[in-house]
């Protein structure tokens, strides 16, 4: 089982997110959770949060990036569902041997993230914070998936990257559900 | 008119009470004071205006009868039975040391050994009326000390009866003993009486009462009631007060105790005034002058004794050491059960001659010479205590949170601090309600919570937070204006029930938590957004701004709530406002998202 956490505020207004999200909407095996949807209120059933980690052997974390790192509520997320005793800590083992793919999205074309560009710091300079929670989790980080330039791409090259994402899910266990 | 109508006896004791005893509160001396110096006055040893000072004192026992049920509705009988042992302990410690502290003295100014046996027991009761009443008024009753004394008087009112009863013994004329048996028969028999009337028959008499929603009826009844179990006692000659503190602790867990409380206590109040008036009028000063220096050493001996001997077992009942002085003074005077037994015991010849009436003189005094002796200690503590800093020691039984009002609203709120652990006094006046709240652990009081003093014995003095939950406007209204009042420091948490009641509890300077139906219908807007395809997020931002817009628009209006043209003038235009900047946050919002990253 694969489980998708993915938080953007607007959902409906994405252009980015909404293709990658919508072009896994098929797959067998994958459990889609839009976390700006289940809790406008940031209210998170954290119980049913974690319900939806323990049943995934892998977990995928799908958001823009905002000021360098996840979106406000996948931030809480981090906080309230990866707790301790449950996901780190004593006894806190959860998570353990999962493995985790980030899907991450920028507005900002690659070379904005160069030491000469808009940002200053290669992507790679970014990572360590979302990479090093799952890896404190004790799960086995994945080749993230980022898709650059998000705003600037066109129609043909976002279903390209819908297609990626796809293949990389099956990859990963997700099965092609017969059309009926 | 004559003076012994009763409409001229009325208008004499009144007068006399509002004179005396406002300027006796003013000069700090207390109420009790007040009252007996006003009895002194017009009494038969003054101005003579009343005559029949006996009678006078017989009826207006029924204050102590009062003042005994309302504290026993406050005395649960959890808490009774826990105080047993410093009743009957702590009491009969106290009778023993202070009769052996009298009766030597009594029988050095040549009383026989029957005679100081007989007084020295007398002396040793204290007046339940002057202390209760003293500690009522430095809210003290609650306090260790306060418990403790209350817990011996209670005792001594148990104990007056065989008291009464060894008078006869001790004297030459001896009664049956057979006749003895039947009466003590007949007292066991009326307390088991009242015991289980007030278990099972008083409840449902009471809802069903409640029920007509007949105000006065139910004040009648809560009258008859205390009437009715004070005469069953006087029948079997039981002690009043005791019947009626009985009576009073089986009503303690009732829902209807706070009313209970709220009606009798006008009656308690005015009729112990009454009481103390009574004992004032009786001080006999020709008397007085005939032995002044006889009668002032016996008052100053017998409250020096008394108040040596239970200075010296305060530290056996667990009295504070800072607590002892006011514990001994406290207690330090004569009973008016005292005056009972000294005319028995004249009677029976025990006590010989002019005794009678000196006894009687020097207990009355000793009465009037509470107040005075505690404004002393008052004075040395301040001078010894203003160093060192002290804790308090009122404990309080009463809840942080009263809600007023017990419907939809007032429950949810009552709920959720259940939840929490909190138990809140709730007041209501809907009988059926309350029955089925009650059952659910709610601590639910009938009564209507606009009544000043019904707040009052809820403990809204020590309430930290009334929640007015009233659905009737007028009465919602009413209820802020009396708890900012007379209960300044409780928080008012309120709703509003629609936006003029917003206005006028605003005036009052309460801070309104929430107009009524607003909310609901902001949660209903937010659903229709989301079925209309907003995304719930998004939804939950609109409705947040919307809910901010209003709310600063309604406050904007409130200094003109009065003139009605410019609110409405205000009014159109913070419309206008509020559409251009709804407009503008709409607009806003999508350049946001059609430019920003939000698109990702």
């Amino acid at each position: 089982m694969i489980a998708v956490f993915y938080a953007h505020p607007y959902p409906r207004r994405s252009r980015a997110n909404r293709r990658l999200f919508d072009a896994i909407a098929t797959l067998g095996g994958v459990e889609r959770r839009s976390l700006y949807d289940l809790y406008p209120d940031f209210s998170i059933d954290i119980e049913a949060e974690q319900a939806a980690l323990v049943a995934a052997d892998v977990v995928v974390w799908q958001h823009p990036i905002y000021w360098y790192t996840a979106p406000a509520l996948q931030k809480l997320w981090f906080e309230k569902v990866l707790a301790l005793g449950w996901a780190f800590g004593r006894g806190g083992d959860m998570l353990r041997g999962k493995r985790c793919l980030w899907v991450a999205t920028t507005g900002a074309p690659e070379d904005a993230y160069d030491e000469a560009g808009m940002h200053q710091h290669a992507f790679g300079a970014f990572e360590p914070v979302v990479r090093q929670t799952a890896q404190f989790c004790g799960m086995k980080w994945l080749e993230p998936m980022i898709v650059h330039g998000a705003i600037r791409l066109s129609d043909d090259e976002l279903e390209a990257q819908g297609q990626k994402y796809r293949a990389r899910l099956i990859e990963l266990g997700a099965t092609e559900v017969q059309r009926a | 008119m004559h003076s012994d109508e009763p409409l001229v006896q009325a208008l004499i004791y009144l007068s006399a009470a509002v004179v005396f005893v406002p300027i006796a509160s003013k000069l700090k001396l207390g109420s009790v004071l007040g009252y007996l110096i006003a009895g002194c006055v017009i009494g038969p040893f003054g101005l003579k205006l009343v005559r029949n000072v006996q009678s006078i004192l017989q009826f207006s026992e029924f204050g102590v009868v009062f003042m005994l049920f309302v504290i026993g509705l406050e005395l649960e009988p959890k808490r009774l039975w826990s105080m047993r042992r410093a009743v009957f302990g702590g009491g009969a410690l106290q009778m023993g040391a202070v009769a052996l502290a009298l009766a030597p003295a009594l029988m050095l100014v040549g009383l026989s050994w029957q005679g100081a046996l007989v007084a020295s027991l007398a002396m040793a009761l204290s007046s339940t009326a002057i202390a209760v009443q003293t500690m009522n008024e430095r809210r003290a009753l609650d306090s260790p000390t306060g418990r403790t004394s209350f817990a011996i008087l209670l005792f001594q009112d148990i104990a007056a009866i065989p008291l009464i009863a060894l008078v006869p013994l001790l004297s030459a004329q001896q009664t049956a003993g057979g006749n003895r048996l039947l009466s003590s028969a007949k007292a066991v028999g009326a307390i088991v009486a009242v015991i289980v009337l007030g278990r099972f028959v008083l409840q449902p008499i009471l809802r069903t009462i409640a029920r007509t929603h007949l105000r006065e009826v139910f004040t009648a009844f809560a009258l008859l009631l205390v009437i009715a179990i004070a005469s069953l006692m006087h029948m079997v000659e039981v002690s009043m007060g005791l019947g009626a503190f009985l009576a009073g602790v089986l009503l303690a867990s009732s829902e209807y105790r706070h009313a209970l409380e709220t009606d009798i206590e006008p009656f308690k109040g005015l009729l112990m005034g009454l009481f103390f008036i009574a004992v004032g009028m009786s001080i006999d000063f020709s008397l007085f002058k005939q032995h002044a220096a006889l009668i002032v050493a016996l008052v100053a001996g017998f409250a020096a004794l008394k108040g040596a001997a239970l200075a010296s077992i305060a530290s056996r009942l667990g009295v504070d050491k800072r607590e002892r002085l006011v514990f001994a003074a406290l207690l330090s005077q004569g009973g008016e059960f005292a005056f009972v037994v000294f005319g028995v015991a004249q009677k029976a010849r025990l006590l010989p001659g002019a005794w009678d009436g000196l006894l009687t003189l020097t207990v009355a005094l000793s009465m009037a010479a509470t107040p005075l002796l505690l404004l002393a200690i008052d004075a040395l503590n301040q001078r010894t205590q203003s160093r060192e800093s002290r804790a308090p020691d009122v404990v309080d039984e009463h809840s942080e949170v009263i809600i007023a009002g017990f419907g939809r609203f007032g429950q949810i709120v009552g709920r959720v601090l259940l939840a929490s652990g909190i138990k809140a006094t709730v007041l209501d006046h809907d009988p059926d309600q309350i029955d089925v709240m009650r059952r659910f652990g709610f601590r639910v009081f009938y009564g209507d919570a606009t009544r000043t003093d019904l707040l009052e014995s809820a403990g809204a003095a020590k309430a930290k937070v009334i929640v007015n939950a009233i659905d009737d406007v007028e009465a919602n209204l009413a209820l802020v204006d009396h708890v900012r009042a007379h209960f300044p420091q409780v928080k008012v948490m309120c709703r509003a029930r629609n936006v003029t009641h917003y206005y006028e509890l605003k005036r009052r300077g309460v801070v309104v938590l929430e107009r009524e139906l607003f909310e609901g219908s902001l949660v209903v807007s937010r659903a229709v957004l989301e079925a209309l395809g907003v995304g719930p997020y998004e939804a939950r931002e609109r409705i947040d701004r919307f809910r901010r817009l209003n709310i600063m628009l309604l406050e904007r209006l409130a200094p003109h709530f009065d003139d009605e043209g410019k609110r409405v003038a205000m009014a159109k235009s913070g419309r206008d406002e509020l559409e251009q900047q709804i407009q503008r946050e709409i607009s806003q919002l999508d350049e946001q998202h059609g430019k920003g990253w939000h698109e990702d």
